[in-house]
This record gives structure tokens, sequence and C-alpha cells, in this order.
């Protein structure tokens, strides 16, 4: 205070924009250089994976990576033999990270949907404070941990449980790694499907119970389905995430390249086979390491697709109630 | 008619049982999935608390002035004395096989101890002398308990005589467990005995703090351009949607960026805090971002227009009211980040931090890997003394990832400020 009317006393305007130490202009670019460095990394994301895969597929024609059944790569390495220059068909890579997806998301999906309904409109506040923090430490728990428990606990127990139900199962087994990758997903469903449930207008709750609806006739005709827009936004957010899940299946899934819809069968996933080629020595003209990448673009393109659809549902979901 | 409203109506106690099982199968959902969870954490656990304690060996060795040289501590072959040692504690044991199988008690680091001992003790050159050395990890499996002994000999790897001797030290109170110092204070080793997390700890600890030491800075600079200064348009919505793909990107891929970019092209060491560091920095960036900006929506306007209207600059306002007000909020969001960001394995995987790492890094371009790759490594490992090395260090991991949690609640718990 006493330093606002000395200097009126001085006639210095009070009001004139002091500087700040450094010039405006600096800070602000500055703060723009930090918001481009989102876009930057991006952009260094796409180039990388692009620029390699241009240079695999050079080396191997785009429909044999897309349209080809054989994997094994491993055989790169004696190019100078014609004709065995390696087996680049993504096909049952694809198909093995699409099945342990499917188990996880058919794993996920009722337990996460019950929980959320539970929770959104059973359960007391108590119950609730309780409850969701410790669904939420599902999620916090490092994949390397649900990998190691289902290559410890979970495939040995389908496996002896198989064994005494007369079946042959092999120790790394898509249920095994697709249940962990399940479980680890449930609170990505429950979360984002609770939000949605909530923001379902309480108007279409009262109506239906005024008519005589009991509770569960109102979650299951009323609002689940004005909901479900929003829940299968959370659904594909959660696929995505499984399908780049990592850690799990290259500790569970296995390294066999094998095309088939089993899941008691050891499969390969397009993650398994990034972090196999790329772990270990490398070259980096062989087709063998760059076919990492295109399998990297793959990934990134599809949980982008993925990704982008779920927003776009989820917020027009959140537009027409808002 | 009939009342649709009476007790009696048609199926009003199927609709009440079905209402009932709904509720019931949405708590059961949560159980199941809280239990797997306490399951998963609790055997693990219990798996892991066996690492905590190492079997010792008690032998009397000789360390009689032929064996050891007063005036040359460090050249006597303490290997060979070990191995006299329990020559004479098991006289009978004479074939070349079960001598090597008698050797093998001991853990390969038990001559290094007794040379310790003795640079420690110089006054006892010239006699005999009990010590206790550090047992092998398959003796210390079976002081555990954790070899099946009614299982065929051929069936296990700890066979009879070694169990003969064993029993045998026991029996003479020549075996202990004690607390495994060596767990926190070694680095990773071939001998599950010997392995410790200490270099994997520090290797996670350097990458965090670069990965730190950029993400937070450019993620408040992000979020305060974005929330402060940038206008609605084109621009500030393009940025916004990168930064939500970012958030969503598999992790691995980012590995990939790291391998291409950081490694190929601009030629960074492999394998180096540095490099993990960065990667690991790019991903939490919209983790950090995100948090931000909601802590800077969550200061009011009037803050603003106070600052404001006394003929404050923008800048000023920014940086001088409001960005200390989001403060807590921008660290507690940092924090929740940097907990994921320890958790990560798979993008360092790409950048080489998968390497066998014995010794404690110095500096952010050593080769080191992290803690959760340490767990990668190890659970991989053939001998079974790593099982529950794993099993501890994974706790390890966990105790962290909680304690970083929490210091997240604290601080918004003692910062929150309702406006």
């Amino acid at each position: 205070m006493s330093d606002i009317s000395s200097k009126f006393a001085t006639g210095i305007n009070p009001f004139a924009k002091k500087s700040s130490g450094l010039p405006d202009k600096l800070i602000m670019i500055v703060l723009i250089s930090c918001a481009s460095v989102a876009i930057l990394a991006t952009i260094g994301i796409v180039m990388s994976l692009i620029f390699e895969t241009i240079r695999f597929f050079e080396q191997v024609p785009i429909t044999d990576f897309l349209f080809g059944t054989q994997w094994s790569p491993q055989t790169a390495i004696t190019a100078e033999v014609v004709g065995s220059s390696g087996a680049f068909g993504a096909v049952p890579l694809i198909t093995g990270t699409l099945l342990i997806s499917f188990i996880a998301m058919l794993i996920a999906t009722p337990l996460g949907l019950a929980s959320a309904v539970y929770l959104a409109e059973f359960a007391s506040a108590r119950t609730r404070s309780i409850a969701k923090p410790l669904l939420e430490m599902l999620a916090g728990i490092p994949s390397v941990v649900y990998g190691f428990f289902a290559a410890l606990t979970i495939a040995p127990f389908i496996r002896n449980t198989g064994a005494t139900a007369g079946f042959e199962i092999s120790s790394e087994s898509a249920l095994a790694a697709g249940i962990a990758m399940g479980i680890m997903v449930v609170p990505l469903v429950s979360s984002l499907s609770d939000d949605v449930i909530n923001s379902v207008p309480q108007s279409l709750r009262d109506a239906s119970l005024g008519m005589g609806a009991t509770h569960a006739e109102t979650v299951r005709k009323v609002v689940l389905p004005a909901a479900v827009p929003g829940i299968a936004g959370s659904l594909l957010l959660a696929t995505s995430s499984a399908i780049g899940e990592t850690m799990i299946v290259v500790m569970a899934a296995g390294l066999a390249a094998n095309l088939t819809l089993n899941p008691f069968e050891a499969v390969t996933t397009v993650t398994v086979q990034i972090v196999t080629l790329l772990t270990g020595d490398q070259e980096f003209d062989s087709a063998k390491t760059l076919s990492a990448f295109a399998l990297g673009l793959f990934l990134f393109v599809i949980t982008l697709i993925l990704n982008v659809i779920a927003l776009k549902i989820v917020n027009h979901f959140r537009e027409q109630y808002d | 008619m009939t009342n649709p409203f009476s007790t009696e109506a048609a199926g009003l106690k199927a609709r009440h049982t079905s209402e009932r099982l709904f509720k019931l199968s949405g708590l059961a959902a949560i159980i199941f999935a809280i239990g797997f969870l306490a399951i998963m954490v609790g055997s693990i656990a219990w798996t892991g608390s066996g690492a905590l304690r190492e079997s010792n060996i008690q032998l009397s060795v000789n360390l009689g002035s032929d064996n050891v040289d007063p005036s040359d501590i460090n050249g006597a072959s303490y290997r060979t004395i070990v191995r006299d040692a329990l020559k004479e504690r098991f006289p009978d044991v004479k074939s070349r096989k079960d001598r090597r199988k008698l050797y093998g008690l001991l853990s390969p680091d038990a001559a290094l101890e007794l040379k310790q001992f003795v640079q420690d003790n110089p006054d006892l050159i010239g006699g005999n002398e009990d010590v206790w050395l550090l047992a092998s990890d398959d003796a210390d499996i079976y002081l555990k308990g954790g070899v099946d002994t009614s299982l065929e000999e051929s069936q296990r790897k700890f066979s009879d005589v070694e169990i003969s001797w064993v029993d045998a030290l026991t029996a003479a109170d020549q075996t202990k467990r004690q607390f495994n110092k060596r767990f926190f204070t070694n680095g990773d080793s071939r001998e599950p005995e010997l392995a410790g997390i200490l270099s994997s700890l520090v290797g996670s600890a350097l990458t965090l703090v670069i990965c730190f030491a950029i993400s937070f800075p450019m993620g408040v600079g992000a979020a305060i351009y974005l929330e402060e200064f940038s206008r609605k348009g084109r621009w500030s919505e393009f940025v916004e949607v990168n930064i939500n793909n970012l958030a969503a990107v598999p992790s691995i891929v980012f590995g990939l960026l790291g391998l291409a970019i950081f490694l190929n092209f601009f030629g960074l060491p492999r394998s180096s805090p540095l490099v993990g560091g960065m990667v690991l920095a790019l991903m939490t960036l919209p983790t950090i971002i995100i948090a931000s900006r909601a802590s800077l929506r969550a200061v009011p306007p009037s803050i603003r227009e106070a600052a404001l209207g006394i003929g404050a600059s923008r800048i000023q306002t920014t940086f001088h009211h409001v960005t200390p007000l989001a403060l807590p909020g921008m660290l507690t969001g940092a924090i929740v980040g940097m907990a994921r960001a320890l958790g990560e394995t798979a993008p360092l995987l790409m950048i080489g931090m998968v390497a066998f790492i014995a010794d404690v890094p110095k500096g952010f371009l050593d080769s080191a890997t992290a803690l959760p790759v340490q767990i990668f490594l190890w659970a991989d490992a053939p001998q079974r003394g790593f099982l529950e090395k794993t099993s501890a260090a994974i706790i390890v991991l966990l105790l962290f990832l909680v304690l970083m949690n929490l210091l997240a609640v604290v601080l918004r718990r003692k910062f929150e400020r309702r406006f």
C-alpha cells in the first residue's frame, strides 16, 4: 500500500505494466513451444514408424504382410538362400491379438458393467467410497505384475484344471493372458461407464419408477439403453488398451505364431513380436527389425482409430444430455 | 381386474427376485474383481516374503599361517580354504561328483565373505575359526522347506546326499536363517542368493528424475498456454486432439519412437536412464497436461479479474496469482504420472534397458535397468531361487507405487482449496 502511495507522490503511474523479469514475448514463445511438444511427439511417432515401414515394404511386398498366414522372421537371417527370406505374414499375429483382446473383453465387459451399475445405482455412498478406489487400484498395478501372475498362477491353474478334465492345454495359453488382461481393464470399463450412467438424467429414472417399475427394471430397460452409446465408447477404449498391452502377453502368451482361434493354444500377438524382434542384437537394415516398425504402425493406426471413434461417441453422448 | 400394485399381483414375486439377483450380480462383480486383486497381491507377497531371509551355514575354517599369510591377507586362496573346510566337515565324501555337489552347498560368494571376515578380524589368523557363510540358492530353498522330499530323487534338483548333508548341518545347529540385507544392497547377479534390487532401483530413480525434469515443466507450460493464453480456434483444438490421442497411444509405440529417433537418429547412448526418462516423459506428458489444465480451471476467474483489475499484465496474473494456486493440483497430477512411469516396462525394453546390470549406475549416461524390467528379467530366469526374488521385487515396486499415490492424496488434502 505504501508502495503505491509513494509512487503517486513521485508521479509514476502505478498501473503501468511492469516487466516481470523476462520479456513477455519470450515467455509466450516458451509456453507455445511447450504446447508444441505434444504435436512434435505425434509427428515423431508417425515419422519414425512410416519411414521404417516404407523401408520394410521395399523388401517385403505389402500384400504378403497384410494377407500372409506365415510368420517366421527368424529365417530372414539366411538371406543368401533364395526363397528363404523369412515369412512376414501378419495374419496370425493379428488373429492372436484379437483373440486375446476378445477374451479380455469377454471378462471385462460383464465385470466392469455390473460393477459400474452397482456403484452408480445401488451402492451407498460409503460402499462407493471404499469400492471405487479399490477397483481403480487394479488399473494402477503395473502390467508386468499381471504378466507374472498370469504366467505363474493362472496358466498352471488352467492347465491343471484341463488335465483333470482330460484336456491337453499348453502352458502358455491365450486364455491365461486374456484373463489377466481382462481383469486389468475392468476399472477402465467400470469408471467410464459409471460416469456415463451417472450422467443419464434423473427424470428418466423417476418416470420409470413412477410407472411402477422396480429399480432393476428401470436400470435394465431405461437407464442402460439411454447410456448405450457412452458404454460402447468405454468398451472401445478398453479394447484399444487391450490391443496395445504388451507385458502380459510377452510373459504369458508365447512366441509361436499359430493361426488358431482356440483359446487353449499358445498364440502370439503384434506386441509380443515387436518385443522379440527388437530386444537383443539388431542390424538396422534387415527386414526382421524393420518389420517391427510395420507392426508398430499397424498397432498405432488401429488404436488411433478405436480411440477417435470412442471419443466421438462419448462426446456426442455428453452433448445429448448436457 | 386385479390390482397391479397388490402383493398378490401376478409375477410380482418373480420381479422382486430378479431385482435382488440383479443387485447381487453387481456386488458379486465388484467382489470378484477386488478378490482377484487381493489374491494376486497376497500370493505374490507370500512368495516374496521368503526373499527377506537368507540361509547361512557354519563351518570351521582353518586360518592357519600356512593358509593365510598375515602379511598378505588378500593373497590367500579363500576358495580352497572354504572347500577344505567343507571336506573336513564331511570326510566321507570322496568322489569328484559328490565333492562338486558338496561345494555347491555354499554360494560362490562364500570365499569373498571369508576374505572380508579375515580382513575385518586379522587377529584371528593362525587358528581354526567357526564362520557363518552364505548358502547356495538350492540349499536355501531346501532349508526354507521348498523342496518336496516325497518326490522321486530324479524329479527334483536337490538330491538325497545333499539333503543328508544339510540335515546333518541343521542337526548340529550349523545352519541359520537371517535377514537378507543383500537383497537391498546388491545389484543383479546370476546367482539367485546374491541377486539384489539396488542397481535397478537406482536405475529407476535416475530415469524418473529425467522424466520429471522434462515432463513437469513442459506439461505445466503447455497447460498454462492452452488454458490461459490460447484463443479457442483450430490451433488449440488441434493441440488438444493431439494430447488426447497421445494419451491413448500404446506404450510400446513410444519405445519404437525412442529407438528410431533418440537412439538411431540422435545417437544417444543405448540403455541409458537419459533415453529411458525422455521416452517416459513423452508418455506422461498428456497425464500432466490434463491434470494441470484441470487444476488451472479450478482457480476461479475472480482471482484473475482482481489481478488484472489492479493493473497486472496477463503474464503477471498467470505467473504471480493463478499458477501458484494451481501448483498443488499440478504436482498431484505429476506424482500420479510418475507412479505410472515407474511401473512401465515395455518402452524400456525397446531402448535396451533390459541388459544384465550388476553395478549400480553412476550417472544418466551409464547402462542401467529399471525395477519393472528387472522383475521381467528375473521372471524369465530358469533358477527356482529367482521366484521369490521376483515376487519380493514386485512387492517393493508396489510399495513405491502406494507411497507415491499416498503422497499425491496427502498433497491434495493438504493444499486443496475450495474457492
